[in-house]
């Protein structure tokens, strides 16, 4: 029985570490510059047309099976609802709201449908430790509930502040989120629920790629309409859904201080170190230490490793 | 006072545009009185659009009508095209506008010829952004019901009416 000589442990120590840091590595190159699957559905969402009317909210009510509202579809009163100092967000009952903003200077309110706006670059599904999340090639942000831990990474990461989560539930919470209808609608090609109920088409369902050359042709066709942006065509990496606005965003709730940039090129280079720090350190180190304190061993009485390697 | 006269003259000039271009469009008699808008009545009734009353009150029937009714072009853009148009032999909404819903199907098969009509609404989008965008700016009734009548299948998928969630149970019971 040969105990591991110096050279080969430290040999050994590198090339694991060399295999740890290299597959890793093509990872960390492909996320961060993902720029959507080509033929990613979207939704180009023009708020100058919303009238708050609440039909998308009812459509996506009988569509994914949710459970009563605590008010009639048809209840504007929900406008007025502030919960923690903010307006109402999607929770685990209701994956889509619509909310109501007062724009300076405008005669009529803004309307705007919050719902998932199905990142290219997910920070919810970089953020899940149990890879429950899955942006589909159709260009839903799909995840899988059975192996959610109920953990709530994501909805701290989700720059949106999209993920509901069932907190009545005491054994099993999970997280409950807007799927774009992929299960029903989206894997065949047909638009989303509130898409289609929609009597403005508000919204506008294709191809991701598509859609963003008609929103700005509607910007260029309607010169001074609109503020001169796509929200979500850039921001955090691209959004599936993005919106088109005669109100500066900001004033119509949309946070626009996010980055450029997908949430995960915030923390993909501290990611890429952990496998790193936890594959090579203990090794690095644990030869360091086995090589200061060969030449000491000798003070020490107890060392019986020393002993038996004596024995050689 | 002076800027009461240049109001007057302004609503002056205003009004005899609106009789000529009126008279324009009167100039076909053989538009309908009163039309009714049911292809898509599902959650709400039909419309009954009185016809007669939007003549009265619009300047040119191209406000509702884009190029096809021959008298005009409202809108810029469609006028880059438009300008001069005769008169066509189909008007209503659903003849141009499509009643699926959008899908990506008829996203790719918009022929070449039509490229700038490739953002154009479905019939259910083309109904409500002609008659509430204007509503909006006119003045008139806005409001869902103002229009059409909930069916029961509305009340239903709405959640309202006799469908709607019983208003705090506990209340109830103490009754």
């Amino acid at each position: 029985m040969s105990k591991i000589s110096r050279r080969k442990f430290l040999a050994g120590s590198m090339a694991g570490g060399a295999a740890v840091m290299m597959t890793p590595a093509k990872k960390t190159f492909a996320a961060g510059s993902f720029e959507g699957f080509p033929d990613g559905m979207g939704v180009l969402v023009d708020l100058t047309r919303c009238v708050g009317c609440r039909t998308c909210e009812a459509a996506c009510n009988v569509e994914q099976n949710l459970p009563e509202p605590a008010k009639p579809f048809d209840d504007y009163s929900v406008f007025d609802e502030i919960r923690h100092g903010q307006k109402r967000r999607p929770t685990d009952k209701a994956y889509t709201v619509v909310n109501r903003y007062d724009v300076k200077d405008a005669d009529q309110p803004l309307y705007r449908k919050i719902q998932c706006n199905h990142c290219n670059e997910p920070a919810c599904l970089t953020s899940c430790f149990v890879n429950a999340y899955k942006k589909t090639p159709e260009g839903a942000v799909i995840y899988n509930p059975k192996v959610c831990v109920g953990c709530r990474n994501c909805m701290i990461a989700c720059p949106f502040h999209i993920p509901g989560y069932t907190y009545h539930s005491v054994l099993n919470p999970v997280i409950k989120k807007c799927i774009f209808c992929y299960d029903t609608r989206l894997k065949e090609g047909r638009p989303p629920a509130c898409v289609e109920s929609c009597p403005q088409q508000v919204m506008t369902f294709g191809k991701r790629k598509e859609l963003l050359k008609i929103a700005h042709e509607r910007l260029r066709k309607n010169p001074g309409k609109y503020v001169d942006h796509v929200y979500g065509e850039k921001e955090v990496g691209g959004t599936g859904w993005f919106y088109i606005s005669n109100a500066p965003f900001e004033e119509a709730g949309f946070d626009t201080s996010l980055p450029k940039e997908p949430i995960i090129n915030g923390v993909k280079d501290f990611l890429a170190v952990v496998p790193m720090v936890l594959a090579i350190w203990p090794a690095l180190f644990t030869g360091f230490h086995l090589l200061s304190t060969k030449g000491k061993s000798h003070g020490h009485g107890d060392d019986h490793s020393h002993d038996g390697q004596e024995g050689h | 006072m002076v800027n009461a006269g240049k109001q007057l003259m302004t609503g002056l000039g205003v009004l005899l545009l609106s009789v000529v271009l009126a008279a324009g469009c009167y100039a076909m008699e053989d538009f309908p009185d009163e039309v009714e808008i049911d292809v898509l009545a599902n959650l709400y009734e039909g419309v009954v659009f009185d016809h007669a009353m939007h003549v009265d009150m619009t300047e040119n029937c191209a406000d509702c009508h884009h190029h096809t009714t021959g008298t005009g072009v409202s809108n810029e853009y469609c006028a880059k095209c438009h300008t001069g148009d005769e008169e066509m032999d189909t008007v209503s909404c659903q003849d141009c506008h499509s009643a699926d819903p959008v899908s990506p199907e008829n996203f790719h098969s918009t022929p070449e010829k039509f490229k700038y009509h490739d953002d154009q609404p479905n019939l259910k989008a083309a109904y409500h952004l002609n008659c509430v965008g204007c509503h909006q700016e006119v003045g008139g009734p806005t409001g869902c019901e103002d229009c059409h009548a909930k069916s029961e299948a509305g009340e239903k998928f709405y959640r309202s009416g006799e469908f709607a969630p019983k208003e705090d149970a506990h209340h109830g019971s103490g009754h």
